[in-house]
């Protein structure tokens, strides 16, 4: 029935779980929608054979009707329609809402390719791999104007929007390959920016992902614009990064209160604001922090910071951001110190930040 | 001009019928045209510029519609297929559909069904139509000169980086969006103020409420449009940051910004198609129209409904998840009002007498597309499966027949169903019924191949496509072509019927609107007396009395 539905209607194949859920709505709000709009139309032609106008100087009674009639018109959609939302929207949640367990790469937009990062590295156009079965996210963002990231196999898109992260997830649940579209209008390359996600059995993912990593020849498929060697982590280039933008003359890594909060444990932890609200410090905290700090400022500390807004290029915010995340304490505790209370970050020197 | 032609009356002893002291000979000369302040002057002036529109935005869709006939380049480049569908959109839109059915039938017929000699400002009325023609003429400016690639939406940061001139057409849009708010002033005023004797709120047409809820929306939403616009023009022209985060703006402000005007816009375009089938159902069936007040009253629900229910085109921008939800369910209530006009519309065929004609061939067309468009518009609302749509074929295809299916349908209703009041001549039925089920037909195969690529994932504003998206493209593209045809036919035989159709008298369908209770056409002071109205329109209880229905006294 599935199989046939799908046919039917030219939906493309069903690569994740959530796709054949959003399928199944699909198929019950267009069957109830065929069926009513054949009835009302098998109604109107049933008045029409029944009162067809036989003279013209016909007359028609006047004919008002009664409450229940209007009741019965408003209430009968009204039930179909808040039943297909409560199926809809709580699919839409689920979609929202990335398992925490959800490996993590960060996607950019620009005309007209797609450029994806792994993390630990490495980073590539136009071709994402991964693991099948494992839930991933994306945390999306664009270099110049607004794409949307759009996979039809998984019943998912996510636009891409300059000076913003925004995230979406799936999980393919077969190894095979799917066709990633643009659907935001962005000029003359619109329709060729496409990509493919290549999903790969777990063993032969982890086993490509450990090579390519090795690899010291590895293709730096990136831009030439881009100031550091992208054949290495992704936390590790946020670090140098950092340094090159003196992020370390007002933050530090180890805890210690500066000018700025420090961005040891920083990443999910909620910050109190000025204005008595709070905040989760995520990736979109983040970005917006850098792109407009006077946004949100941490209670307890100036207005102080500049914005980097059109000065850190999407990629390098990924990187930024990844360096904060990998900043936590997690990894040594509960044990009573050992040693170090943060990870330490070879080779920095705060005192030489420029 | 068409006076020449349909002016020229016939000789009286030919045609008892024809009113030879009408609207359109009581005065010649261009300059009795373009000064007149006569409100039905003004709308034929209309039907001409809108009919212009409406030729030019096609011959931009046939264009596009040719383009798309193979996955590659196949007679154009990419930058001027950007700018096909970036023109085909803003001209039908601003320069047809918004002021179309408002422009020509809601100035004609308005004061006609109020018992009003004219609309309330007969000087600002002409006012707007030259409003109308400036913007349309900056507009086409923009157009010869380089054209814009946005797209209609005009998306920031693309429009305000972009090299193409959108600026003029901007600012075209933005005169053409006063042109609108006059128009929608003029008629609220008309209606609060020049209601003849007897014409109370609850007896005026239906027609006339739907057009009063479109012109609430006009003067409320229009503005916005217009700060917008002018603030993209702004950015593009002397790079104010406001949308553009390079400079620091925001470009999903602008999206909000934007589709706070024109998802209302929707309606604008919308309920003035359902005020003209409010009235063709009720004078095909002969009866009353069944459930009045839900009718009335559902106009002004979907106008006010309309203004909550933007955030529904920024699902996949990062809204937060709890604004999804909510501006989904408020846009399943504007179905449910829809669906209210559905039903009163098909029950009041019940015990009525229904003729098949030309307008009724419509009616139906618009029935279909109204459910069959209304009811993918709540498969979208429900979020989830809007993911997947967002952006594709799939919501051009819905849009295509929610908003200009019906649109289209009403117009070419309206046209043939007033026509003899218009102009005193019918058109041949025959050839009406051709072409309305060649327009019906062909608008189905264009646009249900369409609902098919957008749910096999083929996004919109593509100029070439992955090959699997082939055949269904060819398809469409043929649908397209027998629309055309279907338009061609139309216009021939209306063109013909202005000086040899066949003189149709004051009342040809036996119609109880108020509007045919004056002669055809009508006199330029539109009554001979004052009209005084003792019942509701469309009251068929009781017989004709002659041939010629004349009003109440």
């Amino acid at each position: 029935m599935n199989e046939l539905m799908r046919k039917l209607l030219f939906l493309p194949e069903q690569g994740s779980a959530y796709a054949t859920e959003v399928d199944r709505l699909h198929f019950f709000v267009i069957t109830v929608t065929m069926v009513s709009a054949v009835a009302v139309a098998v109604v109107a032609l049933a008045f029409f054979v029944k009162y067809k106008r036989r003279s013209e100087r016909q007359t028609t009674p006047h004919v008002e009707p009664k409450a229940i009639h209007e009741v019965l018109f408003i209430a009968v959609p009204l039930t179909f329609f808040l039943l297909w939302f409560a199926i809809g929207f709580p699919l839409f949640v689920k979609l929202q809402t990335p398992p925490k367990d959800a490996m993590d790469v960060y996607v950019q937009g620009k005309k007209w390719m797609w450029k994806f990062a792994y993390p630990g590295g490495p980073s590539g156009v136009d071709v994402l791999r991964v693991p099948a079965g494992r839930p991933v996210r994306l945390l999306i963002t664009s270099r110049d104007v607004i794409h949307s990231f759009y996979v039809p196999d998984f019943r998912l898109k996510q636009d891409a929007v300059p000076g913003r992260y925004s995230q979406t997830w799936f999980t393919a649940s077969a190894p095979g390959r799917h066709q990633v579209l643009c659907a935001e209008y962005c000029g003359i390359g619109h329709s060729a920016m496409l990509a493919e996600i290549i999903a790969m059995e777990p063993a032969q993912y982890d086993a490509w992902l450990a090579e390519t990593r090795r690899s010291t020849v590895a293709t730096a498929q990136d831009s030439p614009e881009d100031r550091v060697d992208p054949r290495t982590s992704l936390s590790e280039q946020g670090r140098l990064l950092s340094g090159e933008y003196g992020c370390f003359k007002c933050h530090t890594v180890d805890g210690t209160r500066h000018i700025g909060p420090t961005w040891l444990d920083l990443y999910r932890k909620a910050e109190p604001l000025q204005d008595g609200k709070s905040v989760v410090a995520d990736e979109a905290y983040l970005t917006e922090s850098m792109m407009d700090p006077a946004a949100k400022i941490v209670a307890g500390y100036q207005n102080v910071m500049p914005t980097y807004q059109g000065r850190v290029p999407g990629p390098e915010i990924a990187a930024i951001v990844e360096f904060i995340r990998s900043l936590r304490t997690d990894a040594v505790r509960p044990e009573p110190s050992k040693g170090p209370v943060y990870v330490p970050v070879p080779g920095y020197d705060p005192t030489s930040a420029r | 001009m068409s006076q020449s032609l349909a002016t020229t009356p016939p000789a009286p002893a030919d045609a008892p019928a024809y009113n030879p002291r009408n609207y359109l000979n009581a005065e010649a000369g261009i300059a009795s045209w373009l000064l007149t302040r006569d409100h039905k002057r003004i709308a034929v002036m209309y039907l001409v510029v809108t009919t212009l529109s409406f030729a030019l935005g096609g011959f931009y869709a046939m264009l596009i519609r040719i383009e798309l006939l193979t996955p590659g380049p196949t007679i154009m480049s990419a930058m001027s297929y950007n700018r096909m569908f970036t023109l085909h959109g803003v001209v039908m839109i601003f320069l047809f559909m918004i002021p179309a059915i408002p422009g020509v039938f809601g100035n004609f017929f308005l004061p006609l069904m109020l018992g009003a000699r004219d609309v309330a400002f007969p000087r600002l009325n002409l006012l707007s139509l030259y409003l109308y023609a400036i913007g349309a003429a900056i507009a086409v400016y923009g157009m010869i000169h380089g054209g814009a690639d946005t797209g209609w939406t005009f998306y920031t940061p693309y429009s305000t980086t972009t090299v193409t001139k959108v600026v003029p057409i901007l600012l075209g849009a933005f005169v053409l969006g006063f042109s609108s708010i006059l128009t929608g002033l003029n008629f609220i005023v008309t209606t609060h103020t020049l209601r003849a004797p007897g014409m109370s709120w609850m007896r005026m047409p239906l027609f006339v409420w739907s057009i009063y809820a479109t012109s609430v929306i006009q003067i409320l939403a229009t503005p916005v449009l217009g700060i917008t616009l002018l603030l993209v023009a702004f950015e593009h022209a002397f790079g104010w940051g406001i949308f553009d985060p390079a400079r620091g703006g925001d470009p999903i402000l602008f999206q909000h910004l934007f589709w706070f005007y024109s998802h209302p816009a929707v309606y604008i375009m919308v309920l003035p198609a359902m005020a003209v089938m409010s009235e063709v159902i009720q004078a095909s069936a002969r009866k009353n129209i069944f459930g009045y007040k839900a009718v009335a009253f559902s106009s002004l629900g979907i106008a006010f409904v309309g203004f909550f229910t933007w955030g529904h085109h920024l699902f996949t921008s990062g809204q937060s998840t709890l604004d999804a939800g909510i501006f989904g369910v408020l846009s399943m209530f504007v179905g449910i009002f829809t669906a209210i006009k559905v039903f009163n519309w098909t029950a009041t065929l019940y015990e009525g007498a229904v003729k098949f004609t030309t307008w009724f061939a419509y009616f139906c067309g618009f029935l279909f597309f109204l459910v069959f468009g209304g009811m993918t518009g709540i498969a979208l609302a429900t979020v989830s499966l809007d993911i997947h749509w967002q952006d594709t074929y799939f919501v051009v295809a819905h849009f295509h027949f929610i908003m200009v299916g019906s649109v289209i349908m009403a117009w070419l209703a309206a046209l043939h169903y007033w026509w003899p009041k218009m102009f005193g001549r019918l058109y041949p039925e025959g050839w009406g019924l051709v072409s309305a089920v060649l327009i019906i037909l062909g608008f189905n195969a264009t646009f249900i191949p369409q609902f098919l690529l957008g749910n096999y994932g083929m996004p919109r504003r593509y100029y070439s496509y992955p090959e699997r998206f082939w055949p269904l493209n060819v398809a469409s593209t043929a649908g397209a072509s027998l629309l055309a045809f279907g338009f061609t036919i139309i216009l021939v035989y209306l063109a013909i019927s202005l000086r040899w159709g066949k003189v149709a008298g004051p009342n040809p369908w036996g119609s109880r609107g108020f509007e045919w209770d004056t002669l055809s056409p009508p006199p330029t002071e539109n009554f001979l007396e004052n009209p005084v109205y003792t019942r509701g329109p469309h009251d068929y209880t009781e017989a004709p009395e002659g041939a010629e229905v004349t009003h109440a006294t």
